[in-house]
């Protein structure tokens, strides 16, 4: 469970986040989404201790993110953005063990744990001696998903992991990812600005506008209960929505 | 077979066929080494075995050693032999001159062209301190500490006669070997000494020649003195050097026979051909110089590294202290290289050693190095920063595993950026008597002669390649492979 505890983020005179207070559940997808600026990437980068909040606490399964615990507390989690953020000078296999093997792990542990990841992102083997530049979008977002769960984190965070990709990729991907949150049974956060993929993910939805959380709910309750005229406006300007 | 004994004898005590062997003196300073070289080769060119028995000494025991026969020639100069060795006080024509030396059975070669006449020396500064010019200048610091070769302390036309001429009463003069005399100018420990005005030590050493007002020194013209009685086709080989070489050219020899300490050279150079023996000692030179040159690069280009990168690495961060380290690092690239060298000098730990060359490289590989590795951090896209700490890295794991080697490329691009400057920069050492391949540079400018430059240039600018070269080979072992694919 992560909890956010009067949590504000200000850049000098602008306000990212006004002070919010949120429960995000243990082993569900909540989806985080909303316009341009509103304040959603902040509360990942929040989360994983990117920044540091102007005002309140963030915890992570009861215990409070600080200086002190902060990279034991990254370890136990996940962090997968848009750009994939790999290491061009790293294989695909380098990417995925870097932080196992500066844990010192033992050798055999990783391959196995590296085998398993393969199989449960659909990423050929064969292809984990290749650097960055020599695979598709879609494969470096695999990569960049395999490196997030090596160590077994508890808690997944995925900014706009499928933002970069063309629709039938995006699509192809979504549909896997899916199946691979069931099977992992974790606290995930994804954060996004399309509709029909936050309704495809989520047990739960956390609108967000100018900084505030607007609206908490499912794609249900913001459809047939919008808390205001913005959640409205929101919804409908989601073409694709009709669809699901 | 009777016959071919008979041909054999008769070939062996031919003198046409007997080689002469002709003994060569000279007296004990370089420019008597380089003219007895000169006279050697001109022999050897016209066919006679020559041994030169080089600085036998002073004038009195060269003369005696011609007389004696154990010396066929040497050189000489007129002003010496009229007031040393004819010990007369009138002044003498050259046709008068040749006909009392032949009544002592030795012969004169026309004149070489220049005039070495003797003079005073003193340190110009020290000279411009006490306001010294002119010889009879003297007369006004009797107290001055005076150190003069000890053949000119006793010769006719030497300190004693030059006093009296002068009026001059000094207190302290001594007598001191003419190159320590140099030395002893040099720190302080003697303020005046004699020379020859062709003397390459006078530039060198930054003296100045005290004027001779009362024209107390009479002209010393180089000629060789030979006994009556050489071989014909000898003595006619040196008259052909009669007139060959003016002041210019002698101070020139001179300086490279100081400077290489090969009095063979130098007379090579006269001849204007390498003989073939000083190929070998050529490469031999270009070796040495070009091994310093690398030393004092690679001494340099290592401390810069090590300082230039974590400089770098801080610079790479925004803020007042990166700015700093930047804008400092670029105004030491502005300072002209000499005026740094110049202003290094005077600093203890500093002053004349590789050790200051070195310092002054590494300030200027500093820029690149610094700039590069700044830009290169600055450049790695903020995706990836986020991923490296995310992932739960330490800052200095962060640096080391991901940020430094996705760098690599720009950081080393810096460094052979430096690298290759430094190979050209580095000519400068030999100003501060370092050495590298810029000695031969700044001799060569200094004798106007571009063919010693090229010895320096040359090396230099193939050192420059070759560490292009190694740098490229470098870029495969230390860029990762990542980082070098195309998309």
């Amino acid at each position: 469970m992560i909890e956010l505890e009067s949590v504000s983020k200000k850049f000098g005179a602008t306000i990212a986040l006004h002070e919010t207070d949120l429960c995000i559940d243990a082993r569900r997808t909540t989806v985080l989404i909303g316009p341009s600026g509103c304040g959603k990437s902040t509360i990942l980068r929040l989360i994983i201790g990117l920044l540091e909040p102007t005002t309140g606490t963030i915890r992570i399964e009861g215990q409070p993110v600080s200086a002190s615990n902060v990279l034991a507390l990254r370890r136990r989690i996940g962090y997968v953005i848009q750009e994939g953020g790999l290491f061009a000078h790293l294989t695909a296999a380098q990417n995925v063990l870097l932080m196992a093997k500066h844990l010192k792990q033992p050798a055999g542990q990783m391959q196995t744990r590296l085998r398993e990841l393969c199989e449960l992102t659909h990423f050929p083997e064969n292809a984990l001696t290749r650097y960055p530049v020599e695979l598709s979008g879609g494969q470096r977002q695999r990569v960049s998903l395999m490196r997030a769960l090596m160590l077994q984190p508890s808690v997944l965070l995925l900014d706009e992991p499928l933002g970069a990709l063309d629709p039938m990729v995006r699509a192809r991907l979504q549909d896997e990812l899916k199946e691979i949150f069931e099977r992992l049974q974790q606290t995930i956060v994804l954060v996004t600005h399309d509709m029909a993929e936050a309704g495809f993910f989520a047990n739960l939805i956390v609108l967000l506008n100018e900084g505030r959380v607007v609206q908490t709910g499912t794609l249900d309750d913001l459809r047939t209960r919008p808390a205001s005229t913005f959640v409205r406006d929101f919804l409908h300007a989601q073409r694709g929505l009709a669809a699901i | 077979m009777k016959s071919a004994a008979i041909l054999f004898t008769i070939f062996a005590f031919c003198p046409v066929a007997q080689p002469q062997q002709i003994v060569v003196g000279s007296k004990k300073f370089t420019e008597s080494y380089v003219l007895g070289e000169i006279a050697k080769t001109a022999l050897q060119n016209a066919g006679f075995t020559v041994e030169h028995k080089q600085g036998m000494g002073g004038t009195i025991i060269l003369w005696e050693a011609l007389r004696g026969g154990k010396i066929a020639l040497y050189p000489e100069y007129t002003g010496t032999i009229a007031e040393e060795i004819l010990k007369t006080t009138q002044p003498l024509s050259t046709a008068e001159m040749r006909a009392l030396l032949r009544q002592k059975g030795v012969g004169m070669t026309g004149e070489l062209g220049f005039s070495n006449t003797y003079a005073l020396v003193m340190q110009r500064d020290r000279a411009a301190k006490l306001g010294i010019r002119k010889i009879s200048d003297l007369r006004n610091h009797p107290e001055l500490n005076i150190g003069v070769t000890h053949e000119f302390l006793d010769r006719q036309d030497g300190w004693a006669p030059l006093s009296a001429r002068y009026g001059l009463q000094m207190h302290n003069v001594r007598g001191i070997d003419h190159a320590l005399g140099y030395a002893a100018l040099a720190n302080g420990s003697i303020e005046l000494k004699d020379a020859y005005s062709t003397d390459a030590k006078i530039a060198e050493n930054n003296l100045i020649v005290l004027d001779d007002d009362l024209h107390f020194f009479p002209q010393y013209k180089a000629v060789f003195l030979y006994r009556l009685g050489t071989d014909h086709r000898a003595v006619a080989a040196l008259e052909k050097l009669a007139g060959t070489l003016d002041e210019t050219r002698m101070t020139r020899l001179n300086a490279e026979a100081e400077r290489t300490k090969n009095y063979g050279l130098a007379a090579a150079l006269y001849f204007g051909e390498k003989p073939k023996r000083l190929a070998g000692e050529l490469v031999g030179k270009i070796g040495r110089w070009t091994w310093r040159h690398l030393e004092l690069v690679g001494a340099s280009l290592v401390l810069a590294v090590v300082a230039g990168i974590p400089l770098g690495i801080r610079a790479s961060r925004p803020g007042a202290i990166s700015d700093f380290i930047l804008a400092a690092s670029g105004v030491i690239q502005t300072i002209p290289s000499l005026a740094l060298l110049a202003l290094l000098v005077p600093l203890p730990f500093f002053g004349i050693s590789p050790a200051t060359a070195i310092f002054a490289l590494f300030l200027y590989s500093l820029l690149p190095i610094v700039r590069n590795t700044a830009t290169g951090l600055q450049d790695i896209p903020a995706a990836v920063r986020e991923s490296a700490a995310a992932l739960g890295l330490e800052p200095h794991a962060q640096l080391w595993k991901v940020f430094l080697p996705l760098a690599s490329r720009t950081i080393l691009a810096g460094i052979k950026t430096s690298a290759i400057i430094n190979v050209g920069t580095a000519t400068l050492a030999a100003l501060i008597g370092v050495g590298g391949l810029g000695e031969p540079i700044i001799s060569g400018l200094n004798l106007n002669d571009y063919r010693t430059i090229l010895q320096g240039a040359i090396p230099a600018a193939l050192l420059a390649l070759l560490v292009q070269f190694v740098f490229d080979g470098l870029d495969r072992v230390i860029i990762p492979k990542g980082l070098r694919l195309k998309q």
